[in-house]
């Protein structure tokens, strides 16, 4: 009896939310997933991780185990080579369910990548995901290239605004790396 | 029959003109000597692609400013980046098929003075070269057949999938960058998993998957003795090139594949010399790929 105690002490309930596949991109086709796996056995992540399980994940939004998935940092291993979706028998589209929990991940738990807040403020900054050093803009007229257009920064703010993302962005804590456990 | 007079707005994106300017350099020389007539894209902003996965609306309605420009100026988007290639073609075609979105986009844009109508196609540099200019002038603009070099291609992900958003005429693409590479005169060599994925896109977070990942491809291509690995993306081509030197050493393997950008082989084959392409800007020297190519004779 000592051991079933320790099991019943050690246990955490995972909160099942039954409708959290309607907040995913194409949520029901997500019920045509029979669980094959074939996501999993072309995608080239799982290949050299078994963290990262787009068959996992798809189950788990099936079961409703939100929480668990938001929190998941291996959702963040998706490269969007989209094998898994050319692949699947059933035509659920599994990296654009993983793209909705990162999205849904960066909105309700207000975490993201390092990488991603440094992306977007250079975005709001100049208009392209990197900060151009004026040296490589100069150098281009040696390269014979033409000068490249500014854009219009008022506009892009303006997107970021409407799109409730300005908020978050600065408002955001970050990670800098995914740490694999086997 | 094929468009004679080609034109199309350039869209550069941020990678090219941040870290690959050898890959716009050559892609500017051999269109202009092919005919194609490209117009600078004004105030463009970045295609959207890197922010999709912390924000899909904001992504999606960033890609939709470029359309809406494009639309300004009436004239077809040419890419030179799979990653633009692959998001504003998306979003362009999700925008046409799908009412709700559209109306959910042009909400965003209205508040920046702007419509999205649909009227404009996107297309990348490989498609402009086989549906505009087609293989047979390409063909005739070859003045130094490449047929000592044998080479292997890496198309890409965001070329080849999803295919419902990638297929044109119903074709794949799998087998397009080959094609255009023969034109050059080159030999181009099958390997296992030519399709796969670069890794690069998650590098930011982790490195060691998309190293194990780029680590596999240089075996594969290098198992069937290619002279030079081809692309036709800035992401893909630093996975390769740049971090090439990165791989060999956590490895401790030694590949020395030079990688060229598609253009650049083309390039050469219809005479342009290595100064003129850019070609010394590459990471990994292709020293002994030029000297098959010069001292052939």
């Amino acid at each position: 009896m000592a051991g079933l105690k320790h099991i019943f002490e050690n246990a955490t309930v995972t909160r099942i939310n039954p409708r959290f596949r309607h907040e995913m991109a194409d949520a029901e086709k997500l019920l045509l997933c029979f669980q094959c796996g074939t996501c999993t056995a072309g995608c080239p992540v799982s290949r050299f991780s078994s963290f990262y399980n787009p068959r996992k994940i798809a189950r788990m939004v099936q079961l409703g185990l939100k929480d668990r998935l938001l929190s998941d940092a291996a959702l963040w291993l998706c490269t969007t080579c989209y094998t898994c979706i050319d692949n699947c028998p059933q035509g659920v589209e599994v990296a654009n369910i993983v793209r909705s929990l990162r999205n849904l991940s960066v909105k309700e738990r207000r975490v993201m990548p390092l990488i991603s807040k440094k992306l977007a403020l250079n975005i709001l900054r100049s208009g392209y995901a990197y900060i151009i050093p004026e040296s490589r803009i100069r150098r281009r007229i040696t390269q014979g290239l033409p000068h490249l257009p500014r854009s219009n920064l008022k506009q892009i703010a303006k997107l970021f605004e409407v799109t409730d993302f300005l908020g978050v962005i600065e408002n955001v804590e970050t990670f800098e790396k995914v740490e694999v456990k086997e | 029959m094929k468009n004679s007079n080609p034109e199309y707005l350039i869209f550069l994106g941020c990678t090219i003109p941040y870290r690959l300017t050898s890959y716009e350099v050559s892609a500017r020389k051999v269109l202009k000597t092919l005919g194609v007539k490209l117009v600078e894209m004004p105030d463009f902003n970045c295609c959207g692609y890197p922010i999709d996965l912390v924000n899909h609306e904001l992504a999606s309605a960033l890609a939709t400013r470029n359309l809406c420009l494009a639309e300004e100026k009436e004239m077809n988007i040419l890419t030179l980046c799979n990653g633009c290639f692959g998001f504003l073609n998306k979003v362009n075609k999700m925008l046409k098929e799908d009412e709700g979105f559209r109306k959910k986009i042009n909400k965003d844009l209205n508040e920046i003075g702007m419509e999205y109508k649909g009227k404009v196609e996107v297309k990348h540099l490989i498609h402009v070269l086989t549906e505009d200019v087609g293989f047979e002038k390409i063909r005739q603009n070859v003045k130094k057949s490449l047929s000592m070099i044998r080479v292997a291609q890496h198309t890409g992900c965001h070329l080849l999938r999803p295919s419902k958003y990638t297929l044109r005429d119903g074709l794949d693409g799998h087998t397009l960058l080959k094609e255009l590479i023969e034109l050059t005169g080159a030999e181009c060599l099958d390997y296992v998993d030519e399709g796969e994925c670069c890794g690069n896109p998650i590098i930011g977070v982790n490195e060691d998957i998309p190293f194990q990942m780029a680590r596999e491809k240089l075996e594969h291509v290098k198992k069937v003795n290619a002279q030079a690995l081809i692309t036709v993306c800035p992401f893909c081509h630093i996975m390769y090139d740049l971090n090439q030197p990165l791989i060999e050493r956590r490895f401790n393997e030694r590949f020395r594949i030079p990688v060229l950008h598609y253009p650049q082989l083309l390039g050469l084959a219809m005479g342009f010399t290595p100064e003129e392409l850019a070609i010394n800007d590459l990471r990994v020297k292709p020293i002994e790929l030029l000297n098959s190519i010069y001292n052939a004779e």
